[in-house]
C-alpha cells in the first residue's frame, strides 16, 4: 500500500495552527507528498499550514454549527466529487473525534482512536496503540480499501517546518444538514489561564486526591508558579470540582511531555499515567508506598504532602 | 430517554488480552461502568424535572451479562435491551453504534439519548457520535451542564479552552463528561427492584445486523509488545527532611 493522497484535520486557535495540527502535518508529508489540511472556516492559515507541508487546504465555513457534523458532511461531498483519500489523520481531541465519528458512518469504515505512531510498509497502513496505561503497544493493520481513518494522541510527533509554499485554498461548503444540524452554537467561553500552557510547559506541578481538600490546590499552584511551570490535575479533582477541567492530565485531558513533571497527592490511575508517562523526569510524592506512580517516578517520596509541599515551597522561596 | 451504558470488566484489576483473539479478556463478572453512571444519573433527574418520562437502557456484552445493567436499572432505570452475541467478538466501534442504534430504534427511539465521552476500558470514544449519524439525529458531545427548556435542549459544552453554550431541538443525543451529575448510590429498595425489572436479550441478527466481529472490522492486529519501562526510581519514606531531596533533584536538572 503506498499512501498517495492524505488528509489531516487541521485546527487553529488565536490565529496560528495547533501544535497538533503541526505534527500530524509533519508526519503526513513524510508518508506523501500530496497533503491536504481540512479547516474548519476559512483560509486565512494557508501559509502557516504550507510551511508544514500541506499543499491544498479545503476550508470549510461551518457558521454556529458544531464542527463535527458540518465538516463531515462537507467531506464526503468531496469525496463524492472525486477526491478520495487514501488516509484521513485526526488529533485526538474534541472536534477531531466527533468529525472522525460522523464521517466514518457516512463512508462505512472503520476509525482507529489512541495512536502514537503510523507506517506504510509492504504489508499495509499500519499504527500504533499504548493500552493499559501505556505498558502494552497494540499494532493494528487497515484491512479492506481506504479511506483510513485514524485519530494520533498530542505529542506523538515532533513538527519540523519543510519551508513549504502556501498551501492552495479550496473553499467547500456544507450541504444541507437536515435534522442532524440542530445543535448550534450561541455563546463561546474562554477559561483564562496564566503563566505557561499546560501542555507547553517545562515543569508541570499536578495535584490529586491527596490534597484532601479544594484548598490544599493553593500549594500546587504555588509551587509551579515558583517554578515558573504550570499546574494540572488528576481527573478525581476535576470530577470533584476542585479546579476546572482545563487543569487535567491523562486520557480525557491534556498529554504533557515536560522536562519535570511533579505529581502531589496522585496515586497514578492509568487515566493519569497515560498523559505524563512521556515526561523526562518525574517526581512523585504519595503517602501510599504501593502507589502504582512510584512505578514510573525518578524520585518519590512516601509521605504526606501537607508535610513536604509547605516545606519545599518555603525552601524554594527563600533561595529567592 | 435513552441511556447506553457498557458493562466492563473491573478497572481495579489489571487488564489482560486473550492470547488467542487478541481481544480485551471480558470473560469475568462485568460493571457498570463508572462512565455511564453519569448518563443515567442525568436521564433520571432530567425525567424528574419533566415530571414525567421512563429511562430506558441499552447495553451490548458478551454471555449474556446483566450484572452492570442491573446496577443502572437500581439506580431507576425502567427497563432494558441486552444485545449479546458471541458473533460480535471483535467488534469495532462502528460496528457496536449500528447494533446500539438499532436497539434504541427497536425501542421506538427516544427524545433524548444519552452516553458516555468514552468507556473506561476501550476508549475508542467516538460510538455515541457515530449512533447520532447512524439515526440522522443532531448530538452536542462532552456535555458537562445539561437542560431542557420548553422541549429545547440546552448544553454546556467542553471545548479546549473552555466551553460553548449549545442549544438544540430534540430529539437529540449527547454525551456527557464525568462529573456532570453526582451518581446516585442504589438503595436496598432500588436493588430489590432491579431484579424483577425487564432486561429483553436479543442477538444481532434479531436487530437486522449481520454480525461481523473481526472478519468485518477493517482493521486486525498484526502485533503486540511491550513498551519500553522506565528505569526504577529512588523511592524514599519521607522523614521530614525529604523536601531537600527535591531542592536537590531540580538543582542537578539545573531548573533553580
Amino acid at each position: 500500500m503506498t499512501l498517495n493522497n492524505i488528509w489531516v484535520f487541521a485546527q487553529v486557535a488565536n490565529g496560528a495552527p495547533t501544535s497538533a495540527t503541526l505534527e500530524l502535518l509533519t508526519k503526513a508529508r513524510s508518508l506523501s507528498s500530496n497533503v491536504t489540511a481540512i479547516i474548519g472556516g476559512d483560509g486565512a492559515s494557508a501559509a502557516a499550514l504550507g510551511e508544514f507541508g500541506a499543499t491544498k487546504v479545503y476550508a470549510i465555513n461551518h457558521g454556529a454549527s458544531l464542527p463535527g457534523v458540518a465538516i463531515a458532511a462537507a467531506l464526503k461531498s468531496v469525496i463524492d466529487g472525486g477526491d478520495t483519500p487514501d488516509l484521513i489523520m485526526f488529533p485526538q481531541n474534541y472536534e477531531g473525534r466527533d468529525v472522525m465519528s460522523r464521517l466514518s458512518v457516512k463512508l462505512d469504515k472503520t476509525v482507529i482512536t489512541n495512536n502514537i505512531d503510523i507506517t506504510d510498509g509492504g504489508d499495509g497502513v499500519t499504527v500504533v496503540t499504548p493500552i493499559f496505561g501505556g505498558n502494552t503497544l497494540v499494532s493494528t493493520t487497515f484491512t479492506g480499501a481506504g479511506p483510513f481513518l485514524a485519530a494520533f494522541r498530542p505529542k506523538s510527533f515532533v513538527a519540523e517546518s519543510a519551508g513549504g509554499a502556501a498551501a492552495a485554498v479550496t473553499a467547500v461548503s456544507v450541504p444541507d444538514l437536515g435534522a442532524a444540524g440542530a445543535a448550534q452554537v450561541t455563546a463561546v467561553h474562554v477559561e483564562e489561564t496564566t503563566g505557561p500552557k499546560l501542555d507547553e510547559a517545562d515543569i508541570v506541578v499536578s495535584g490529586g486526591r491527596g490534597l484532601g481538600e479544594a484548598a490544599s490546590y493553593a500549594m500546587v499552584e504555588d509551587l509551579a508558579k515558583l517554578l515558573k511551570g504550570a499546574p494540572g490535575a488528576s481527573r478525581a479533582i476535576v470530577d470533584a470540582g476542585w479546579v476546572p477541567y482545563s487543569y487535567q492530565v491523562g486520557q480525557t485531558g491534556k498529554v504533557v511531555k515536560p522536562t519535570i513533571y511533579l505529581a502531589a497527592g496522585i496515586s497514578g490511575a492509568t487515566q493519569h499515567m497515560v498523559g505524563m508517562k512521556g515526561s523526562k523526569n518525574i517526581i512523585a510524592i504519595n503517602k501510599d508506598k504501593e502507589a502504582p506512580i512510584f512505578g514510573v517516578a525518578d524520585l518519590g517520596i512516601v509521605g504526606d504532602v501537607h508535610k513536604v509541599l509547605p516545606k519545599l515551597i518555603e525552601a524554594l522561596k527563600a533561595r529567592g | 430517554m435513552i441511556v447506553c451504558v457498557k458493562q466492563i470488566p473491573d478497572p481495579a484489576a489489571p487488564g489482560a488480552l486473550d492470547g488467542a483473539t487478541n481481544t480485551l479478556k471480558r470473560d469475568g463478572k462485568l460493571i457498570l461502568d463508572d462512565s455511564d453512571a453519569y448518563g443515567v444519573e442525568m436521564a433520571l433527574q432530567l425525567v424528574d424535572k419533566a415530571g414525567g418520562g421512563e429511562v430506558s437502557l441499552v447495553s451490548m456484552a458478551p454471555n449474556n451479562e446483566t450484572s452492570g445493567l442491573r446496577t443502572a436499572l437500581a439506580m431507576g432505570a425502567a427497563k432494558g435491551v441486552l444485545i449479546s452475541d458471541p458473533a460480535l467478538q471483535g467488534s469495532d466501534a462502528l460496528t457496536t453504534a449500528k447494533v446500539l442504534a438499532a436497539a434504541i430504534t427497536r425501542l421506538g427511539g427516544a427524545d433524548l439519548i444519552i452516553g458516555a465521552t468514552e468507556s473506561s476500558d476501550g476508549y475508542t470514544g467516538t460510538v455515541p457520535e457515530q449512533i447520532a449519524e447512524l439515526l440522522g439525529l443532531p448530538s452536542v458531545t462532552f456535555a458537562k451542564k445539561v437542560s431542557v427548556e420548553g422541549g429545547v435542549l440546552k448544553v454546556d459544552r467542553q471545548t479546549e479552552n473552555g466551553y460553548d453554550e449549545v442549544t438544540c431541538a430534540l430529539p437529540a443525543l449527547i454525551s456527557v463528561t464525568a462529573g456532570v451529575v453526582e451518581p446516585r448510590y442504589p438503595s436496598f429498595k432500588g436493588i430489590m427492584a432491579a431484579k424483577s425489572k425487564p432486561v429483553e436479550e436479543v442477538t444481532a441478527s434479531d436487530l437486522g445486523i449481520t454480525p461481523v466481529g473481526w472478519a468485518g472490522a477493517g482493521q486486525k492486529i498484526s502485533s503486540i509488545a511491550e513498551a519500553e519501562a522506565r528505569q526504577a526510581g529512588e523511592i524514599i519514606e519521607d522523614d521530614g527532611e525529604t523536601f531537600t531531596k527535591i531542592v536537590g533533584f531540580l538543582e542537578n536538572l539545573k531548573v533553580i
